[in-house]
């Protein structure tokens, strides 16, 4: 089987072993047989008693030094894993909000108030006064409001109101409302040190508060901040794969997670000086592209290219046509800089938090972010004329995209209301919506996970919404196209072809997930129910990262199945893999299932949303 | 001349991680999947050992003797060494669990299996290219190679040894 159903990326896998260069395929190959007690969930490495396992097979140690057993030592990981990826989407989070607060206290003057629609919007939504003030002076209180969250003495979060009231109250009645966005994942470092929650139930409830926190809180500030100072999110057409590199410009791969960096680098490419300076390099123009969520954020506010997904940063570089890899944070495999080296390629760090050993590092900070821009510019296109031929190979896979569905742009493309959508629910042309998202893994061939539940999905009548490394995925198969209605069901594809959209559509980033937070909520409480209720489910077909797990249990929290395409660590503990399985759905209406076939994880999709249309009633 | 190829321990790389007494039980699980074998009955069991002693790790597994004590005291005769594979090998349908082979066994590599009512001990993995806790080391502790080549090596070890300390003349 090849390791990937994309043709591109298959060729730059052969050019790679050609010249010897390893990727990450390769290094999980080398992996194998990976660490069964890591796999199962049940090593602890929370003290120095240990490191402890525990048999998986029943036999001799069934407890750690302390006495921990398989279910407290694998729901303390699991919970670890939440607060990991909560910590990463809610810092991300504070950025954003950082660069709006220097904007509007007067810090920053290279950013501006971009959608002041959205600002006013959500003022109104959050109490603060704004008729008469400046966008500056109003998005001031807000940004003091979000900053406030984070430490949080008021023991709630803003927009947990936005969940429809049921939700709120069962979050209330199990003692799971985040209290602040920092404080959860603190706490959560706290119960899992040694000798604090033993108990597996009571850590996962503290699990699924965690990730509320990062839903409802940190990731859900980072998409409306990114609105404000951005734009929101408005359909948009573009083209993806590895092929949108050129072979005469000097290309940019900007890559990582969030926008502030990689919106003033689209910003500054266009100066006519750098061009100019870009043609006395001997290059016809300079070409941003994206990758991975950077490039979900450019891509769903400018059409930017998008060079691929997760899987695909090595292979970019492989293509020997990039003179530089501009990251920020997150998924930035720290092997790039070795399959830098073996070309011209310069790697660019530039977070403080994310610095990599033979990178070059130009440290971005939103006070000189123009400036900053315009240097590491300077440094591809000073990098251009290194650029070897010989060793250059750009394949030819481009596939146009649709992007830019953000909730506001889905009810305007909708006519204003979500009225016609819960019609064709509730009349059964659309059959549900499912949210497909996350990463891609070497365990799963790469995008079949996501390429081949969606096509089933959208078959079946189900209208399915994306981000992260799963919208790239798609809209390199072309499955973003409007064109893609054809491959829809008779109940979905008229719907899609009378409004004009592709019947999988893009919402962002993986922070962008709120988004589909707020959609679901917008249809509960449209229909006066709470979301469990909905024919809704959300899948993460071929996930790897500490923020899937967080992404995962906020769905789930939230009253939404969730099917994973890759085994958590949590099975050598079958009380745990009981709870989050089966015992959930008596406690928040939704529950995880694991299916590694994407056709049978359909099934299970489809089998879920039957039984939820019966419920309601619908035909 | 068949070569035939036996698992040698390097005790001096083991880290104690365990991973060859679980890749051990889940290849003699029906399954033959970690997650799957999690679940089954009989429960699967590890044919080798790693112990602690002294500060040091061990790995002891059985050294499937030329002339088998095991093999020797089975009542039943369903202990036997094969000819064609070199392996001391344990005959199920045979065994009554009486445990004399434990006894004899100097190393304790065979263990009583309350679930089969039979004794298990290592089969040396007769279906697999390499057996399954040689490919399950991460540090290589467990080498699957003919003695020879290793006594081979081991001689080219010492010489060296003793031209680097100039005692070669």
């Amino acid at each position: 089987m090849e390791k990937s159903i994309d043709l591109a990326s298959i060729k730059m896998l052969n050019k790679a072993a050609a010249e010897n260069i390893n990727t990450a395929w390769q290094r999980f190959d080398q992996q194998q047989p990976q660490c069964g007690f890591g796999l199962l969930g049940i090593c602890c490495r929370n003290c120095n008693m240990g490191p402890c396992r525990i048999d998986p097979f029943g036999g001799e140690p069934q407890a750690g030094v302390c006495g921990a057993n398989a279910d407290t030592i694998a729901a303390r990981n699991l919970l670890r894993m939440i607060a990991a990826g909560a910590s990463a989407h809610s810092d991300h989070g504070r950025d954003i909000v950082e660069t709006l607060h220097a904007v509007a206290r007067g810090g920053s003057s290279d950013y501006q108030i971009k959608d002041q629609n959205k600002l006013q919007a959500l003022a109104s939504e959050l109490g603060i006064p704004w008729e008469g003030r400046s966008p500056e002076d109003v998005a001031g209180d807000l940004a003091d409001m979000a900053l406030d969250e984070f430490g949080c003495r008021k023991n709630t979060l803003a927009f947990l109101q936005r969940a429809p009231q049921k939700r709120q109250d069962i979050w209330a009645k199990l003692g799971i409302n985040p209290r602040g966005i920092d404080r959860e994942v603190v706490e959560s470092l706290h119960r899992t040190h040694m000798g604090v929650d033993a108990d597996y139930v009571s850590l996962i409830l503290h699990g699924l508060r965690t990730s509320l926190s990062d839903g409802w809180g940190g990731s859900m500030w980072a998409t409306e901040f990114s609105d404000i100072l951005f734009g929101t999110p408005q359909p948009i057409k573009g083209m993806s794969n590895l092929g949108v590199l050129k072979e005469d410009q000097v290309n940019i791969v900007v890559h990582g997670h969030e926008p502030t960096l990689s919106d003033i680098i689209v910003y500054a490419a266009r100066e006519p000086e750098l061009l100019e300076k870009a043609r006395a390099a001997g290059a016809q123009g300079i070409n941003i592209c994206g990758m991975c969520c950077t490039g979900n954020e450019i891509l769903m506010r400018h059409g930017v290219p998008v060079a691929g997904n997760f899987l695909q940063q090595e292979l970019a570089l492989i293509t020997g046509a990039v003179e530089a890899m501009v990251v920020d944070v997150q998924c930035i495999m720290p092997s790039l800089s070795q399959v830098a080296a073996c070309y011209h390629t310069k790697l660019v760090t530039t977070s403080p938090k994310a610095r990599i050993a033979g990178s070059e590092y130009v440290p971005f900070d939103e006070h000189h972010a123009l400036q900053t821009a315009r240097d590491i510019i300077s440094i591809a296109i000073d990098n251009y004329p290194r650029r070897r031929p010989e060793k250059v190979q750009i394949p030819a896979e481009t596939m146009e995209y649709m992007a830019g569905f953000s909730a506001e742009a889905i009810i305007a493309a909708l006519g204003g209301t979500l009225d016609p959508l819960l019609g064709a629910v509730k009349d059964g042309a659309i059959r549900g919506i499912v949210g497909i998202v996350g990463c891609n893994n070497p365990k799963i061939q790469q995008d079949n996970g996501h390429v081949t539940l969606t096509k089933k999905l959208i078959a079946n009548n189900i209208l399915v919404v994306q981000t992260g490394c799963a919208a790239i995925a798609c809209a390199k198969a072309g499955l973003l196209r409007p064109e893609a209605a054809t491959l829809a069901g008779p109940g979905l594809r008229p719907v899609c072809e009378a409004l004009g959209i592709p019947p999988v559509l893009h919402m962002g980033s993986c922070v962008d997930i709120s988004r589909i937070l707020v959609v679901a909520s917008a249809l509960a409480n449209a229909l006066s129910v709470d979301i469990p209720d909905l024919p809704l489910a959300a899948a993460a077909p071929e996930w790897m990262s500490e923020k899937a797990v967080s992404i995962g249990a906020y769905a789930v929290g939230s009253g939404i199945f969730t099917v994973l395409g890759t085994v958590p660590p949590v099975l050598g503990s079958k009380n745990l893999t009981a709870l989050l399985t089966e015992g959930a759905n008596g406690v928040v209406g939704a529950a995880f299932a694991v299916e590694e076939n994407p056709e049978a994880a359909g099934d299970l999709i489809i089998k879920h949303i039957e039984g939820k249309r019966q419920s309601l009633g619908l035909a | 001349m068949v070569v035939l190829k036996e698992v040698f321990v390097r005790q001096e790389r083991c880290l104690g991680c365990k991973s060859c007494e679980l890749a051990c039980a889940v290849a003699h699980s029906r399954s033959e999947s970690l997650f799957a074998s999690l679940g089954e009955s009989p429960t699967p069991r590890k044919r080798i050992y790693t112990d602690y002693w002294q500060g040091r790790n061990f790995i002891i597994n059985c050294r499937h003797c030329e002339e088998p004590l095991c093999a020797r005291v089975c009542p039943t005769q369903a202990m036997s060494k094969d000819p064609a594979s070199g392996k001391v090998v344990q005959a199920d349908e045979r065994c009554i669990g009486c445990g004399m082979c434990q006894l004899a066994c100097p190393f304790g590599v065979i263990s009583r299996y309350l679930e089969s009512k039979k004794t298990v001990k290592c089969d040396g993995c007769p279906d697999r290219e390499v057996p399954a806790c040689v490919k399950a080391c991460p540090t290589q502790a467990l080498l699957y190679v003919d003695s020879e080549v290793l006594m081979q090596g081991k001689r080219q070890a010492l010489a060296q040894q003793l031209l680097d300390q100039g005692s070669a003349v």
